[in-house]
């Protein structure tokens, strides 16, 4: 049940997410609604881990650990975005 | 289940915020906020690693990286350079990703019964690595290589951040110059923190091999006890052309594909490990890699290099 | 004895989320920024406080129970920090105007 519950929340967040990268016209809030909608969809998949729970393991361990590889991944693609931000923001000056 | 609801009501409630939100700096801190009730939805879900590396990573990281960015930006970070939608375009927007939720919404709900899973195949292969943490054995074991790649990809992120350096900052150091703060409270966080978030990282890594932890969160504390001397002015980051520097932060990587190799060699197979030396070397590639990656997430938010003030 | 404790807990945890919930009121309701300060900080040393020392009695050794004191330690380091230098933000920019 509780997996439900957040399984639509990761859906309204990814809705949310892409409202905001659509809407938004500054970069930082474009970048913002992007790691929204990211966490939207890594929440879809620890609910897919959640419902695979079995075997004395409370959840699927292959999406929770692609979950983390994600997070790490996309904090890192928030770094070089800001880092073109930034360089964007002087040059146009 | 009422907790559930009540927190989940807060995430979307915080999440719209931080997306309509006008100012930038009220976006980026109901985003820190968003993270953190983030992390408590992974634990709800039974997945602490996940919400430790949300906490650590997705929250606090993120956060100081948005935050400086906004700083730095000024008041480019508010006003847009081109016109927003007009109020027709953005009705239709909405409507669009209403739709997209819904669809999504609609997936979850018909999700198949009984859920394909891979839990008995992980716990059933799980001892052949001598660890405890089954998503540390899918991280550094089954999908070993799926690491491999994050890894060099935060390398790739090094690279790409530092080549944004304006002309005349190559080589120099990382970041915007922070005043030095002497005395006040922020020196004696920068000063107090360090050892403890040492230890407790060391301890999340050590721990992270049969219990919830792991490299990843252990990396994001570490890089934010350099971040913390760093942002009081404390201490000064080396220039990005210092090899020791670019060495540490390609040494995990370097690693993990020479265990890889010797893998192939002996065992047939790209980063199969000899039965019984498993857990071994899982914990020196481990260790190895927790430093490269906090040196690399350290760079990673302090930023492109400035050019030296002129004299 | 563990009814007495589970009492304890039920009290101290109860007390806290006064405090917090006292916090919240004062960050939303207190008209200017230091005093807003002064009502988060209530909430974090007190509340954390009092809802840690709830849950001591239900934890399940010596390392557990070193490990909750030590985030309840942790957390007003941090905020013992940060109020002073927001505070001092804030007069920074009134005493500009």
């Amino acid at each position: 049940m509780s997996a439900t519950i957040f399984g639509l929340l990761g859906a309204a967040l990814v809705g949310i997410g892409l409202f905001g990268m659509l809407v938004r016209v500054s970069g930082v809030l474009r970048l913002l609604s992007f790691n929204v909608l990211g966490g939207g969809i890594f929440l879809v998949f620890g609910v897919v881990a959640r419902r695979g729970a079995g075997a004395g393991l409370a959840g699927d361990p292959v999406p929770q650990a692609l979950v983390l590889t994600g997070i790490v991944v996309a904090f890192a693609a928030t770094t070089l975005a800001v880092a073109l931000l930034l360089r964007l923001g002087r040059d146009g000056e | 289940m009422i907790a559930d609801l009540l927190l989940a009501a807060a995430i979307a409630a915080v999440a719209t915020g931080s997306v309509l939100a006008r100012r930038a700096f009220t976006a980026v801190a109901l985003f820190i906020a968003y993270g953190l009730l983030l992390s408590l939805a992974w634990v709800r879900l039974a997945a602490p690693d996940v919400a430790m590396t949300e906490a650590a990573i997705g929250a606090g990281l993120s956060g100081v990286l948005l935050l400086g960015a906004v700083r730095r930006l000024g008041p480019h970070a508010d006003a847009p350079a081109n016109l927003p939608p007009g109020l027709l375009l953005t009705a239709l927007i909405g409507i669009g990703c209403a739709g997209v939720a819904a669809a999504l919404g609609a997936a979850i709900l018909w999700l198949p019964e009984p859920a394909p899973t891979l839990a008995p195949q992980v716990a059933a292969a799980l001892p052949t690595t001598g660890l405890g943490n089954a998503v540390t054995g899918v991280l550094m074991s089954f999908r070993g290589l799926d690491t491999l790649l994050e890894a060099a990809v935060v390398v790739l992120a090094v690279i790409a951040v530092w080549s944004l350096a304006p002309d005349g900052g190559w080589g120099s150091a990382p970041g915007a110059r922070q005043p030095v703060v002497g005395r006040g409270p922020l020196s004696l966080l920068a000063r107090m923190l360090p050892p403890i978030g040492i230890v407790v990282a060391a301890h999340i890594l050590w721990v992270g091999a049969d219990a919830p932890g792991g490299k990843f969160q252990a990396a994001a504390i570490l890089a934010a006890m350099w971040l913390l001397p760093w942002l009081a002015g404390l201490a000064t980051p080396p220039r990005i052309a210092a090899p020791w520097l670019r060495m540490a932060v390609v040494a995990g990587p370097v690693l993990f594909i020479v265990v890889g190799l010797a893998g192939a060699a002996v065992e047939g197979a790209f980063l199969a490990y000899p039965p019984g030396w498993a857990k071994p070397l899982i914990k020196s590639i481990e260790v190895v890699l927790t430093a490269s990656i906090a040196v690399a997430l350290a760079l990673l938010v302090m930023g492109p290099p400035e050019p030296d003030a002129p004299r | 004895m563990s009814l007495l404790a589970n009492g304890f807990t039920i009290v101290a945890v109860l007390a806290g989320l006064v405090f917090f919930v006292a916090g919240t009121a004062g960050l939303l309701r207190f008209p200017d920024t230091s005093s807003r300060l002064h009502a988060l900080t209530k909430a974090d040393h007190l509340g954390l406080g009092l809802i840690v020392l709830g849950l001591l009695p239900q934890v399940g050794g010596v390392g557990e129970a070193a490990r909750l004191l030590a985030i309840w330690a942790l957390v007003m380091l941090s905020s013992a920090a940060v109020g002073p230098m927001i505070a001092r933000l804030t007069r920074g920019q009134e005493g500009a105007e």
